[in-house]
């Protein structure tokens, strides 16, 4: 059974049960903030946000726009925000960064997509692109669903936390929006 | 690219042709760099077009006006896009239980004070103040309710005014505080300073996830923003005050920056200029912050406040207002 995201009719929605996946309520941010820092995550998922005033968040958005502007973009799938897509044989899900410092970030976050989509019933294969350094890099699911879980797991429970973990102070912090918050 | 504040003190127009932000007066058309502007004040007879003010909201850029007098009006407070349920309650939480209001509106009083002190210090006039308030911050700390808050705050005020005046050239002394209308330069210039205070909080706040009308001191929502109220106190004495001081101490203003009308004496227009661009100096000056490790502008002092205060209502660290160490 595949996916049209561009289906509004009550009979195709009927025909996918299983979405939206009421057990997948997190989105690939909280995912990529799980392994970049618990603290930012849960101020994150708060509603505490502090992207609006980071720099290396406008770049980013201004890479993925400019670089990337004939792609089908911004793709909304339930809870999962896909910056690109493009569809051949199988759906191929595509991330932009800006460098690779938070790569393992990155991979977890592509992971996550391939999992949900996997879950309702599309297969498709990840692609992370690196345009500031000409690199690319595919991320496959195969065998890492019980990664991917314990990841879900973990990013539900920071989540119910009363208050957000303490901080732990890393060289990253300087670049991090949310560095004044956590530190002052 | 550091976002600035935006002050129009002549008359003219603003309005949007495509994608620009013009302002235009009898001098010319001036393209404004919009991603480049945090917020604007408006001192002039401006016309603000329907369409300029679109374009303003979906840039989240906050506008205040100011009357003939250099009075706060109001602020054009685009749709807040930052949006936190869980802070809204907690802020509601706080105001709700009596204890944890009692808390805050006490410390807002508490660094209030201690600037005032530090200020005294400063300005060598201190005399007698600091003795006379460890014994009003025993009664703040004794205090059951906001009114006895409010009252110790009063005192301690009027102690602080006292002692001021002590450093103030001759013609520049305030005597006594009096506000609508301000009876003398001093009290214009003040009033003046602390409106353009509170604006400048008002658009910090906008730029975080706190409800501005929200407050512990003074009463939510009575007029106006109150946190903002509640946050100017920290600020008045280390922003508006020291200013105040320096401006006449310094000799930057003369009995001929002041006007007297039937509303009292007010600041001219090259007043408010001048003040206005002083202003806009002494929050641009930076100063190094011993937790952070790095330089922050003073402006940047208040956003922080409004941080630490976000982290006393989610419970991470009780709040300590912010005490001049500079």
């Amino acid at each position: 059974m595949s996916y049209d995201p561009n289906c509004n009719n009550e009979n195709c929605n009927a025909n996918r049960a299983e979405y939206p996946l009421t057990d997948l309520l997190i989105t690939g941010t909280e995912i990529n903030y799980l392994f970049i820092c618990p603290t930012k995550l849960w101020y994150f998922a708060k509603g505490i946000t502090m992207e609006q005033e980071n720099e290396w968040v406008d770049l980013g958005r201004f890479l993925h726009e400019q670089r990337y502007a004939n792609e089908e973009k911004e793709v909304l799938v339930g809870s999962i925000k896909i910056d690109f897509i493009r569809r051949g044989d199988v759906i191929e899900v595509h991330e932009v960064k800006l460098s690779k410092s938070m790569e393992k970030a990155h991979e977890m976050q592509a992971l996550y997509y391939l999992y949900y989509l996997k879950k309702l019933g599309i297969k498709a294969r990840a692609v992370l692109h690196y345009p500031k350094l000409n690199e690319t890099k595919e991320v496959t699911l195969d065998g890492r669903e019980g990664e991917i879980e314990k990841a879900i797991k973990e990013v539900e429970r920071i989540k119910s936390l009363p208050a957000p973990p303490k901080p732990v102070k890393l060289k990253k912090c300087l670049k991090c929006a949310y560095y004044e918050l956590c530190w002052v | 690219m550091r976002k600035r504040s935006l002050t129009l003190l002549s008359d003219g127009t603003l309005f949007r042709r495509e994608n620009t932000l013009y302002f235009e007066n009898e001098l010319g058309r001036r393209p404004l760099a919009v991603e480049g502007i945090y917020d604007i004040y408006v001192y002039g007879h401006v016309t603000i077009t329907s369409q300029a003010l679109h374009f303003l909201a979906q840039k989240g850029i906050a506008v205040h006006f100011f009357n003939h007098y250099g009075h706060y009006d109001g602020s054009f407070y685009p749709r807040e896009s930052l949006n936190s349920g869980d802070l809204v309650i907690r802020q509601a939480e706080h105001y709700l239980d009596g204890e944890k209001r009692l808390r805050l509106a006490r410390l807002f009083v508490r660094g209030s004070a201690l600037n005032m002190e530090r200020n005294l210090k400063r300005w060598k006039v201190n005399d007698g103040f600091s003795e006379e308030l460890r014994e009003l911050l025993e009664k703040l700390e004794g205090a059951r309710k906001i009114t006895e808050v409010m009252n110790v705050e009063a005192r301690i005020r009027e102690a602080y005014y006292s002692r001021w005046d002590g450093h103030l050239p001759e013609g520049f002394k305030i005597v006594k505080r009096t506000r609508r209308p301000p009876e003398n330069e001093m009290n214009a210039l003040i009033s003046f300073l602390n409106s353009r205070l509170y604006a400048t909080i008002v658009s910090e706040l906008y730029n975080t996830q706190l409800v501005p009308t929200v407050s512990y001191l003074h009463e939510p929502g009575e007029r106006r923003f109150s946190l903002a109220l509640d946050l100017s106190e920290i600020f008045k004495p280390i922003v508006a005050d020291r200013l105040a001081t320096r401006l006449v101490t310094k000799r930057m203003l003369s009995k001929g920056h002041f006007r007297e009308e039937l509303k009292g004496v007010l600041l001219t227009k090259e007043g408010m200029k001048k003040v206005l661009s002083e202003y806009e100096k002494e929050l641009s000056k930076s100063v190094r912050h011993p937790e952070l490790k790095k330089n922050v502008t003073k402006k940047r002092l208040i956003r922080l406040e409004a941080y630490k205060l976000i982290k006393h209502l989610i419970g991470v660290k009780e709040y300590e207002p912010l005490v001049a160490w500079f």
